[in-house]
């Protein structure tokens, strides 16, 4: 005899929605299209789900991209550079041999995003889409100049990954827009690139602070090309402009490192909150952004 | 709100009310459930098909202890949407033995005396699969970020890393 079980949970749950899984990114669009602003997108669900449970985000229709087979993967573009997948998993990013060899703050970024079952749900996406300042994979795309291909309704569009960013948790997206896929151009030789984060814990843990920096040095070993971006310190991922125009054509040095240091710390507009305090975080954008040029140069310089 | 209401409750629009039909592989056996889209693979797992091993800590991927194999992935199963896995083969802590032996793994936590209330092993012991099936013979770093996902409250750790470093042996 099968006996019912009364089971009352003390854990969060979500309520109910209309579930999709459509098979392609048309069919995903028209179903965004045709459900409005009640329609969620699904990727894996690690940011989406928590919220629903617990923040309280009540889609009346969820639309699943796991069946989408066309959004995941990373594949060699003819121009030297990357195609990686909307849908495609940070654990599979991180292992990446291309990913770790040329865009390596990108895998840095990829691989210390929370635990092993959180890299094997969440998606790159995701994590852009979700628009978290403290996204680790957001400050990696921006210095590679990475750029996003959108579906939509009216056909396909491309734009920097940075411009997808308005504000915590929002982006530029349109209503019934998907992203497809992130393009990163190809690099010169003599890049080099890290991304680091401070946080609180040393795992499973969301950024204080988090820093990504790209160099290229020209023939003559002196600083060609120098990207910075600045994640959590801000409404959304930030470039750090001035401190990138005073590092390109001079010769790298300890000295150069520590000022660009300090013009990163005064481009940031960071808040204080449970992770640390405004001046915590001011601080740390200085030693982080120094330390992640050195290690960019030493990765250059192999 | 309880399983057995699920059909009962006013659906807040029409077509709330319909179910969705899921196949899985779960421990080698093939399984098929109607069930709500909104219910988590856990909680179709623990209620429906009756395997209760896998537990529900925090509802929100922080803690690890509804880990579980699918497709071959350490996922936890309270952030996956029950229809999400439809198809795939899962491995809950049920089906690690063998016929009727048990996997090295737990015979090593046994040995090491790594449990003591058990709420978090079969998720410590699921991660500790994935990792042996990908890497095995893990340093203990390697061993400590495999498990980085399961909070323990009880062990302190020392003896589950023990345990998972002697079944590599
Ligand atoms: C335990 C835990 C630890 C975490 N640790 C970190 C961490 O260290 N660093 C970090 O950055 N994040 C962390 N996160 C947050 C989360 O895992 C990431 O942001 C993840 O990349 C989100 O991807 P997803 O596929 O799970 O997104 P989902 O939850 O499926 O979706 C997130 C949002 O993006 C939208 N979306 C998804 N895909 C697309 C698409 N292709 N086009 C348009 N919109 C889309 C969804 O509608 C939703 O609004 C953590 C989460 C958990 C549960
Ligand atoms: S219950 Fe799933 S991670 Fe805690
Ligand atoms: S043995 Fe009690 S939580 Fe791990």
């Amino acid at each position: 005899m099968r006996v019912r079980i009364r089971v009352r949970y003390n854990a969060p749950h979500m309520r109910r929605f209309d579930y999709f899984a459509p098979t392609s990114v048309e069919e995903a669009v028209s179903l965004l299209q045709e459900r409005g602003d009640g329609a969620r997108l699904l990727a894996g669900g690690t940011d989406l789900l928590v919220q629903m449970k617990e923040a309280g985000v009540h889609p009346s229709a969820v639309v699943s991209l796991h069946a989408v087979d066309e959004l995941r993967g990373i594949s060699d573009e003819s121009d030297g550079g990357l195609r990686i997948g909307a849908r495609t998993l940070m654990n599979d990013v991180a292992a990446h041999e291309t990913v770790r060899g040329a865009y390596t703050a990108l895998a840095e970024g990829a691989g210390v995003l929370g635990s092993t079952q959180t890299r094997n749900m969440a998606t790159i996406g995701g994590n852009i889409a979700n628009a978290a300042p403290s996204a680790d994979t957001a400050p990696p795309l921006a210095v590679f100049d990475a750029e996003a291909e959108i579906a939509g309704p009216g056909g396909t569009r491309t734009l920097p990954v940075i411009e997808l960013f308005s504000g915590p948790g929002s982006t530029t997206l349109e209503t019934a827009e998907v992203i497809t896929a992130f393009r990163l151009p190809a690099v010169p030789d003599h890049t080099g690139s890290a991304y680091q984060r401070h946080t609180p814990r040393k795992t499973m843990d969301i950024a204080t602070v988090g820093v990504s920096v790209k160099l290229t040095l020209a023939d003559d070993g002196s600083i060609g090309d120098a990207a910075i971006c600045l994640g959590a310190v801000a409404p959304t991922v930030i470039r750090a402009g001035e401190a990138e125009r005073a590092l390109a054509g001079e010769t790298p040095s300890d000295e150069l490192f520590a000022s660009a240091g300090e013009l990163a710390q005064a481009a940031a507009s960071p808040i204080s909150d449970v992770r640390g305090s405004a001046e915590f975080r001011r601080y740390l954008i200085g030693v982080m952004t120094r330390r992640c040029l050195g290690i960019a140069l030493e990765r250059a310089q192999a | 709100m309880t399983t057995a209401e699920t059909t009962t409750e006013t659906p807040r629009e029409a077509s709330a009310l319909e179910k969705v039909t899921v196949r899985y592989t779960i421990n080698g056996e093939q399984r098929e459930v109607e069930i709500a889209p909104n219910r988590t693979l856990l909680e179709v797992v623990r209620d429906e098909l009756r395997l209760t091993g896998a537990k529900e800590g925090c509802g929100t991927g922080d803690c690890g202890a509804c880990s579980m194999i699918v497709d071959g992935k350490l996922i936890t199963s309270c952030l996956m949407l029950a229809p999400q896995a439809d198809g795939s083969e899962i491995t809950t802590i049920e089906g690690v033995a063998q016929d009727g032996k048990l996997h090295p793994l737990q015979q090593q936590f046994i040995d090491h005396g790594a449990v003591q209330c058990g709420f978090c092993i079969p998720g410590m012991i699921l991660a500790g699969k994935a990792l042996l099936d990908s890497n095995p013979a893990p340093s203990e770093l390697e061993i400590r970020e495999a498990i980085a996902g399961n909070l323990c409250r009880c062990t302190g750790y020392t003896k589950i890393v023990e345990a998972i470093a002697a079944a590599a042996d």
